[in-house]
């Protein structure tokens, strides 16, 4: 461990600003690259499960 | 035809989308598991463990998702134009979707490098941005990224736009060398590359291994996010046919 403290671990020597907005930023665009095809996948899914049921009321 | 079986069987397996759905269906758990692992383990390390810079102090810890963000930017843009490539010639659709599915997480990552960059370069070079090579090399690469989004959606047939976009991420490939010597051909305030494959690094192994083990956990986390749009895509083009229908209707349940 190269900090003393957790609040020492927090204050990042000055720098906690430039830091954590860093790695804030870091977690919302990995996280949105799993989020986003998991919400696009939900709604193929149920586009293409429509469909299905408007062709077999036709058939 | 004479030598008709040059390429290896799994190459033209690939060009099965019904076979690369589910070949992605069993390597995504395992490729879920090791990102979580090695992104988890090396951010750690590397923002607890990893011994302070002497001359930055903490704010070097950035470095630890500036280096891979900006490693992955690079890495998936030759994969698209790659994909794009083989597309072209061999006019294998799965290549042709790879392809798409690699832009929108290039670019994101392209940001990402850009913005964690510019807030680094803040407490360091005390400006959030220069126009210096690296960066400006940097910032045509997220251009190009969303030019070829652009060009993609804005070409109705899907064939003419994977093709007009493959030519386009191929002409932008000479930007890849470009970012990767604009340290060295011109005089720049970015440091240079962290790992040479010809010598060891100027860090201490306190440092750069976590860095490793987070470009390792990058690479697994785009093949991850690679997949999921992979498969995404497979479903929405195959829809006529008969496997995707029987996908459906068990989801249906």
């Amino acid at each position: 461990m190269s900090f003393d403290s957790f609040s020492d671990f927090l204050a990042m020597g000055g720098h906690a600003l430039y830091v954590w907005s860093c790695f804030a930023l870091g977690l919302i665009v990995l996280l949105g690259n799993v989020v986003a095809p998991m919400i696009e996948r939900k709604k193929i899914i149920a586009e293409q499960l429509r469909r299905i049921r408007r062709e077999e009321a036709q058939s | 035809m004479a030598g008709k079986n040059w390429m290896p069987r799994w190459f033209y397996q690939l060009a099965s989308p019904r076979w690369c759905y589910q070949i992605t269906g069993k390597l995504l758990p395992g490729f879920v598991v090791a990102t979580l692992l090695l992104i988890t383990i090396g951010t750690v390390w590397g923002l607890a463990f990893a011994p302070q810079d002497y001359q930055q102090g903490n704010s070097f810890r950035i470095i630890y998702l500036h280096v891979p963000a900006a490693y992955m930017a690079q890495s998936i843009y030759m994969t698209m134009a790659l994909a794009g490539a083989i597309g072209l010639i061999w006019k294998m659709k799965v290549a042709d979707m790879v392809a798409k599915s690699c832009a929108p997480i290039g670019a994101s990552l392209a940001v990402l490098a850009l913005a964690t960059g510019a807030i680094w370069g803040k407490p360091t070079w005390g400006s959030y941005w220069v126009w210096d090579a690296r960066l400006t090399s940097m910032l045509i690469l997220l251009f190009l990224y969303l030019g070829i989004i652009a060009l993609n959606s804005a070409i109705e047939s899907e064939s003419t736009a994977a093709q007009s976009t493959a030519v386009l991420a191929l002409v932008g490939l000479v930007n890849i060398p470009i970012i990767k010597y604009s340290v060295d051909w011109w005089n720049t305030l970015h440091q240079p590359a962290t790992f040479k494959i010809t010598e060891r690094p100027a860090m201490p192994p306190d440092m750069w291994i976590p860095l490793l083990i987070l470009v390792i956990g990058f690479y697994c986390f785009f093949a991850v996010t690679l997949m999921m749009r992979l498969r995404n895509e497979i479903i929405r083009r195959e829809r006529r046919a008969g496997w995707v229908r029987e996908l459906l209707m068990q989801q249906r349940g």
